[in-house]
């Protein structure tokens, strides 16, 4: 192995882009640069563009070319999705339902939308990350708008009964909402067999650029004894039929489109590809190294998620000690947050906050190979074993881990 | 860095559940009349800024008389290091006082 390899394994940050989208979004800015809504040939040409890009998103969901709207990003088609709908039907109802392992473009949103007089259920997930479906439709009111429940966690990959979801809100007449920025393109998503009605994704978790986004909206925001069930947050051209102003990043979009087809084109055999990979990593790990355990669901995950716990040693410390040997990835420790408490997903599953320090998040890609996930395992176990020897914790016998101190005093 | 099984103090500041813990442990010896930090180690659970501020601190106080261990503070700590960030300051920057902490330790028991 080169010394000079970097592993880059934190695909759900971002990934980087295929080198065919690049040239595709290079084409676009050579030769596109009109403005889609000018009346002129170029900004035509733009303007079809657009069209196409539309058509062969919609095509990986199941949807209809013009219910892609286009944003600058999956915070942003979450916050539409939100803010939209709460705003447009506040007289039908002050009522919506989310999860507690929500990421935060949906979570800070429910917490505002509180502040402003809104009630939200925040649903329990259990040890897997799983909601519990009786328990949704147990929280259902008379005033409920919206659901906004995840495709899949993007800390641990937990992946949603997202079809028995949409069942119950189609049988309440509630707006369901899922934010699928980590499983669009990975997993299969057909929006009319589920029955979402909002589906956010973003182009740059799927090896797309930065800055583009979209939000799938049924029937174009037209809903049967609700009439338009959603308005912008934001006000200025008609771009995006009305939804979304702002001149359109042609290049981007064409780029998220050809990124869209790639990931068609090669879903099932990555899916099975990623499966191997992370079932082996974390077969290996658990086996191998003392004091470490899965976190989040055993089968119910996406296929390139591996979120690992390590007792005694906190995330960063790993994270950045598998840096320096050149692998990139990432934890849900509070040390690497600005907040200073450990990731909600993982307090959420049942974790403890000193459990929750020690996780480690190996997310694989489109250009993980066999010898990087070699390389990984060759490296992991010493940054572990160096760490822990450092760590006062093994023999924290009054503070944790009870069980697995007793053989040692302090 | 690792424990020293023999030690006449621990110093002991954090608690796991904020995500610092760190022990300091240090042995004093006489000389010319005055008690000095003869060797000192740590072993700390916590994030990068929490490991080095307490490997500083062993150097720092090494082969110091405890009167001048006890004016060490968290701000020479991570002058040291050529600062922290702001995040790290409060919460990382544990070392000084774990270093004082077996300082007092050590004071009391042998009055």
């Amino acid at each position: 192995m080169n010394d000079s390899k970097y592993v880059y394994l934190d695909n759900a940050a971002t990934t980087p882009m295929d080198p065919r989208v690049i040239e595709e979004i290079n084409k676009h800015f050579k030769e596109n640069y009109g403005n889609s809504m000018s009346l002129h040939s170029v900004g035509q040409k733009a303007a079809q563009i657009l069209v196409k890009s539309r058509e062969t998103i919609a095509s990986l969901i199941n949807a209809e070319r013009d219910e892609i709207f286009f944003t600058s990003s999956g915070t942003e088609a979450d916050n539409i999705a939100i803010f939209g709908v709460t705003a447009k039907n506040k007289n039908r109802g002050n009522h919506i339902i989310t999860s507690a392992i929500e990421h935060h473009a949906v979570g800070h949103p429910s917490e505002e939308l509180e502040k402003k007089g809104f009630e939200v259920s925040v649903l329990p997930v259990d040890k897997g990350g799983l909601i519990n479906i009786s328990e949704l439709e147990d929280s259902i009111t008379k005033k409920t708008i919206l659901i906004s429940i995840m495709f899949a966690n993007n800390e641990i990959g937990t992946i949603q009964p997202i079809k028995e979801i949409g069942e119950i809100a189609k049988k309440h007449d509630i707006i369901f909402h899922t934010d699928a920025v980590q499983a669009f393109g990975k997993i299969p998503i057909d929006v009319k067999k589920m029955n979402i009605d909002l589906l956010s994704a973003s182009a740059h978790k799927l090896y797309g650029p930065k800055g583009v986004g979209m939000l799938y909206i049924k029937n174009k925001g037209v809903r049967k004894g609700w009439g338009k069930f959603i308005e912008p947050i934001m006000y200025g051209g008609g771009h995006e039929r009305e939804m979304r102003p702002s001149t359109v990043n042609v290049p981007g979009i064409a780029g998220f489109a050809r990124a869209a087809e790639l990931a068609k084109e090669e879903m099932q055999s990555e899916m099975e590809r990623h499966t191997k990979l992370r079932d082996r990593i974390i077969k290996w790990v658990t086996e191998n190294i003392e004091d470490s355990y899965l976190n989040g669901h055993p089968t119910k995950r996406l296929p390139n998620n591996v979120n690992l716990g390590f007792k005694f040693i906190e995330g960063e410390s790993i994270v950045l000690d598998l840096d320096m040997e050149g692998i990139a990835t990432s934890t849900g420790s509070a040390c690497s947050s600005k907040s200073l408490e450990p990731s909600h997903v993982l307090l959420a599953i049942g974790l403890k906050p000193e459990e929750a320090h020690g996780s480690l998040r190996v997310t694989l890609g489109r250009f993980t190979t066999e010898e990087d996930v070699d390389y990984l395992l060759r490296k992991l176990p010493p940054v572990i074993d160096r760490l822990r020897k450092m760590s006062p914790l093994k023999k924290g016998v009054k503070y944790m881990f009870a069980d697995s101190s007793n053989e040692h005093h302090h | 860095m690792g424990e020293i099984k023999d030690a006449d103090s621990v110093g002991e500041v954090g608690n796991p559940v904020c995500g610092d813990l760190m022990y300091i442990y240090i042995k004093v010896k006489e000389e010319n009349g005055k008690e000095i930090i003869d060797d000192i180690s740590f072993q700390t659970f916590g994030c990068a800024a929490a490991i080095a501020t307490s490997s500083m601190v062993t150097e720092l106080a090494k082969g110091k008389p405890l009167d001048e261990a006890l004016e060490i503070t968290r701000g020479d700590v991570a002058d040291s290091l050529d600062g922290l960030p702001p995040i790290k300051l409060h919460c990382s920057n544990l070392a000084a006082d774990g270093l004082h902490d077996a300082i007092k330790k050590y004071r009391e028991k042998n009055k």
